[in-house]
């Protein structure tokens, strides 16, 4: 279990691409420059998006677990 | 990390295609790319223009009301395969609500709530008889192939669906 303590968390539980990314880019700005959002999806496409949109916008993938069929992403908004 | 990957950077697609699956696409593509902070513009041109057209017969001339009757808008439209005189269109819609994949007017909405420009033809706007006034309010402008040049000019991605 990792130790961040997100600011809010996104529930994009039952979403289908491309609305796990949309949503977390629209959550983003709603925390501050530092923090953590934790967004939890169950598109399993979620997996390898969030990490690309990680990558295209700059943020940071903190971490990531999976449990109950349920992806957890803890995102630090770098800018 | 390449460093240029967080610059200011921007897609641009022709939406030329009215057929439900592939206007799906395009709006996939744009709410992502907006959503990934990349400035997006969609540019409509013919069958496309569907996508953002009101739920109004248009035309003025024979020709243009006989066209009317098969150009609909983003909640009429047929996939381009299997759509068996409007049951594919019917079938698809079930089988994306079963599966709870975002409807197409809510990612057209989706995509103009991220700021992603919408740019109608205004040539074949001309041809079909289709007026601004037919046209949903949140088009961005009406436009020639020149604005979408100088768009894609500036643009990394570029796509024609």
């Amino acid at each position: 279990m990792a130790d961040y303590t997100p600011e809010k968390t996104l529930d994009a539980r039952g979403l289908k691409c491309p609305m796990p990314v949309v949503k977390t880019s629209q959550e983003i700005k709603n925390i501050s420059v530092g923090g953590v959002l934790e967004v939890l999806a169950t598109d399993p496409g979620s997996v390898a998006d969030i990490q690309a949109w990680c990558k295209s916008t700059g943020n940071e993938l903190v971490g990531m677990e999976k449990g109950d069929g349920v992806f957890k992403f803890w995102i630090r908004r770098v800018k | 990390m390449n460093e240029h990957e967080h610059e200011a950077r921007k897609a641009s697609i022709v939406v030329f295609s009215g057929d439900m699956d592939k206007v799906m696409a395009a709006f996939i593509i744009a709410t992502t790319a907006a959503a990934s902070g990349i400035e997006t513009t969609m540019f409509f041109t013919f069958w496309g223009l569907q996508a953002i057209k009101k739920r109004v017969s248009t035309g003025q001339t024979l020709f243009q009301r006989m066209l009317s009757l098969f150009f609909k808008d983003i909640d009429r439209i047929g996939p381009s395969k299997l759509n068996m005189g409007g049951m594919g269109r019917w079938m698809f819609k079930k089988m994306m609500k079963q599966q709870n994949v975002t409807t197409l007017p809510e990612l057209r909405q989706m995509a103009i709530d991220l700021g992603v420009k919408l740019l109608a033809c205004q040539m074949s706007m001309e041809v079909m008889g289709i007026r601004r006034e037919d046209l949903i309010d949140e088009v961005t402008d009406v436009v020639g192939a020149a604005t979408y040049i100088a768009e894609a000019n500036q643009s990394h991605i570029t796509l024609f669906i």
